[in-house]
């Protein structure tokens, strides 16, 4: 198992390599730089001369090959760059913000869990009933609402009804107050998670069903299991594998920031850094931020892989 | 079925539970005012940043020699007084005394002259310089007194010199080169600190110069989304808001519980078409275009009618009665008339490029604008484009026609001079000229007597909308929106911030 994953470890650096490639020769082919992008159409107003100043200040008067393997060569020994903007190394603007987007991917997926998957497995114990009924529509409505329209709808009836909005842009972070932390991620994680439970529930529901008509459910009932065991640790254990699959997915999403989310509520996450940082040109913070979402996602999808093996003995790794 | 119902019971009381406290909770404030905006400063250099976001936390930080007014008048700030030579070949101005800087130091004709050669050093790379290229050299006869020598006669240049652009710092600070780390000014509040994307708080500046500032801070939020700072308003969590999109604006107009400040202003929303390709290089062509669009229906299509429809110039004292305008109100039969006397009567098709959501309203008026265009035979396909994108291509001038909201100057020169002058640094964008036009500007640029001036901008403006180089639409509103406790605010055209140190909060 551990020479499994130090190899899946290895094969991740191709991976990360050709994703840094990629996302720095991308930012340079589209149009615009870091001078427009923060002069707007007043950069039409620089003379030359001035413009070869702020390309110096800004770090493009080198073609792109030599910035990249000057960039490469300071990754490698840990540095990802300055960000001018923020006055700060990028991996500490990374990691300033990471907590709030690694919280806010936990709370959704917890909160995604609890609805979908009793509801799933509900529905598919009361197949074709009211309650399955109920369960279907309950993911129809989840999986049609964009989660910008539920984010904007309990906002408005938060500050219209309640007169409240815990987070009008003075964001806490956990450590700092808990409770007020809790009061202002709950709205968003909500709003994340259900559309998420949504399709958990119908992963779990159609998993269970086909799960539910197998033999070995009937040769369990058949030596006089109580119905409980039979759907929780028969059925179930064994519906779980591609929700797995889905959740890690998901989850490696949520871990690259939700974008729409945080511009919604007003959370300082890992997702608004980067739009804005592909706005503002911010070479060296696109690079960055890329390189630690497709880091999160690898490694979320090895956990996937391990997580198999825990779920289901037929699976496992290392032995041949 | 029981397990949902104590489930959702479960999830209800949580979320409840959850809301309570800050149901409770009041505003914990004190005198600081809570403001929140969508865009952030995206730097904190005052001669070089351009971002209307920057210069808004910026104007409370440092302050020009003089500044414009509700009514966008030259008033004293750091010049007492000022004066033009015969000429207006020389500008000399008396200094205030007792300013002093937030570092302690006192202000003096030295800071000035060090500004006015940092701005002026090509090194620099502050977009504003070429406002104040006339300037040839600065004397300094005593610690008071500062003269501008300038290489032609410059009336504009006083009005160029009310920005924030031309923010004065001092000789210390010039010579130190921290200006993105450190803002030292000698305005009425202190930058504490700059979380980008999250929020600036600023303490009162104890030693400013005028009476105040009544505020004991400014805390300046980023809420990214519009229709959240309206949310946060209603729930009363902030005290004042800046907002930019006219729907999100329009939805405070009937709430009794918040005030809602709308000024005219100075930036314009224009339809650019490309002269210099084919067949806008056509007189009847282009206008034809302006015979054929409704400006108001633009407006109350795109922009919920919030604003006015205006010709080139916006300033308040430079306005000509639209029905004097050519074509401003819809002649589709003489649109029709002019493409055939262009040989278009087939009509053609173009392009024109749009910047998403800069402004909100772009993509709704090239919709309007290619409705009204398609009567006369003209297909306008619209392209949609990332900000700096489109700026990248509108500043080559690489495209056929652009919709653009265009920034206002409170001097017509200074407005116009960068498109509609022979050397403008973006004739390239504007891609026509023509002797009448330039010599107009010159002479509104050396004349200083406001009735002469207001005669030549007026046959300015005449000429160049008959000429048709670009269709200029409207000009909205600049939004601020406060609480009712929030007093002493004036909103002013540029949608300048000056005024919060004379805000008091009646909580």
């Amino acid at each position: 198992m551990l020479r499994y994953i130090a190899q899946r470890l290895i094969a991740f650096l191709p991976t990360l390599l050709g994703v840094s490639v990629l996302v720095f020769f991308a930012m340079r082919l589209i149009p615009g730089d870091a001078i427009t992008a923060q002069l707007g159409t007043e950069a039409g107003m620089l003379t030359p001369t001035q413009r070869a100043a702020l390309e110096r200040y800004y770090g493009l008067d080198k073609p792109p090959v030599e910035q990249y393997f000057i960039w490469l060569g300071e990754v490698t020994q840990g540095n990802l760059g300055f960000s001018i903007r923020h006055g700060k190394p990028v991996l500490e603007v990374i990691l300033d913000r990471f907590p709030l987007t690694l919280q806010l991917a936990l709370m959704s997926v917890i909160i995604a869990l609890l609805i979908g998957i009793p509801i799933g497995v509900l529905s598919a114990i009361y197949h074709n009933t009211l309650i399955d009924l109920i369960g279907r529509l309950f993911a129809l409505i989840g999986l049609a609402l964009p989660n910008f329209l539920v984010g904007t709808l309990i906002i408005y009836i938060l500050s219209v009804y309640f007169k409240i909005l815990p987070n009008s842009g003075n964001y806490v972070s956990f450590g700092d107050d808990p409770r007020r932390n809790l009061e202002q991620m709950i709205f968003p994680a909500f709003t994340l998670g259900f559309a998420l439970a949504a399709s958990l529930m119908r992963m779990t529901r159609s998993a269970m069903l086909e799960v539910l008509r197998e033999d070995y459910i009937r040769t369990a009932r058949s030596k006089g299991l109580r119905e409980r065991r039979v759907t929780y640790s028969h059925a179930l254990r064994n519906a779980l594998i591609p929700v797995v699959t889905l959740l890690g997915v998901q989850a490696g999403y949520l871990l690259g920031g939700a974008v729409i989310v945080e511009q919604i509520f007003a959370l300082p996450g890992l997702g608004r850094l980067a739009v804005n940082a592909i706005s503002q040109r911010e070479y060296a913070l696109v690079q960055g931020v890329t390189l630690f979402i497709a880091f999160n996602f690898v490694m979320i999808n090895l956990a996937v892989d391990v997580i198999y093996a825990s779920i289901d003995p037929r699976i496992s790794y290392g032995k041949r | 079925m029981q397990k949902i119902a104590k489930f959702f019971m479960v999830s209800l009381i949580i979320v409840a539970l959850a809301s309570l406290p800050a149901l409770t909770q009041a505003q914990s404030g004190g005198k600081i005012l809570i403001m929140a905006r969508a865009a952030d400063t995206t730097g904190l250099d005052p001669h070089k940043q351009t971002a209307f976001a920057s210069l808004r936390l910026l104007e409370l930080i440092y302050e020009p020699l003089v500044t414009l007014d509700q009514d966008l008048n030259i008033v004293p700030m750091l010049a007492e007084s000022w004066e033009f030579n015969a000429d207006s070949t020389q500008l000399t101005m008396k200094l205030r005394e007792g300013v002093v800087f937030h570092d302690g130091s006192t202000f003096d004709s030295a800071d000035v002259k060090a500004t006015f050669t940092r701005l002026l050093d090509e090194a620099t790379g502050s977009a504003a310089r070429s406002n104040y290229t006339s300037i040839t050299s600065i004397d300094t006869p005593d610690a008071y007194t500062v003269v501008f020598n300038l290489n032609t006669p410059d009336v504009p240049i006083l009005a160029a010199m009310a920005s924030v652009n031309a923010s004065i710092v001092s000789e210390e600070a010039v010579a130190a080169n921290e200006f993105e780390q450190k803002a030292i000014g000698t305005g009425p509040f202190v930058l504490d600190q700059w979380i980008p994307e999250e929020k600036t708080t600023l303490r009162r500046n104890d030693n400013w110069w005028i009476e105040g500032p009544y505020p004991d801070g400014v805390e300046m939020r980023v809420i990214p989304n519009e229709a959240t700072i309206v949310a946060a308003l209603r729930a009363g969590e902030i005290d004042f808001a800046l907002l930019n999109d006219p729907l999100a604006a329009v939805l405070l107009k009937d709430d009794p519980n918040i005030v809602l400040n709308r000024v005219p202003a100075l930036a314009y929303h224009v339809f650019q078409l490309n002269a210099s390709r084919a067949p806008m290089d056509k007189l009847e062509v282009r206008q034809a275009i302006s015979c054929a669009i409704d400006r108001q229906e633009v407006l109350d299509t795109a922009s919920l009618g919030e604003g006015t429809v205006t010709g080139p110039l916006t300033i308040p004292a430079y306005q000509v009665p639209t029905s004097e305008f050519f074509c401003y109100t819809r002649d589709v039969a003489k649109a029709r008339e002019l493409m055939a006397a262009a040989g278009m009567a087939d009509g053609f098709t173009f392009k024109t490029i749009v910047a998403n959501a800069e402004p909100p309203t772009a993509l709704a008026e090239a919709q309007v604008i290619q409705a009204q265009l398609a009567e006369i035979g003209i297909t306008l396909e619209i392209e949609a484009l990332e900000l700096s994108v489109y700026v990248d291509r509108w500043l080559k001038g690489d495209f056929d026609t652009a919709v653009a909201l265009n920034g206002g100057r409170p001097d017509p020169y200074t407005m116009y001079a960068r498109y509609w002058t022979k050397a403008g640094n973006l004739q390239g964008v504007a891609n026509w000229i023509d002797d009448l036009t330039d010599s107009l500007m010159a002479q509104g640029r050396a004349e200083s007597d406001p009735a002469k001036r207001l005669a030549i901008f007026t046959e300015f403006q005449k000429h160049i909308v008959e000429q048709a180089p670009w269709i200029w639409l409207y000009n909205g509103y600049e939004y601020t929106a406060h609480q009712p406790y929030v007093e002493g605010f004036i909103p002013n055209p540029t949608d300048s911030l000056m005024s919060f140190a004379a805000i008091r909060l009646n909580r």
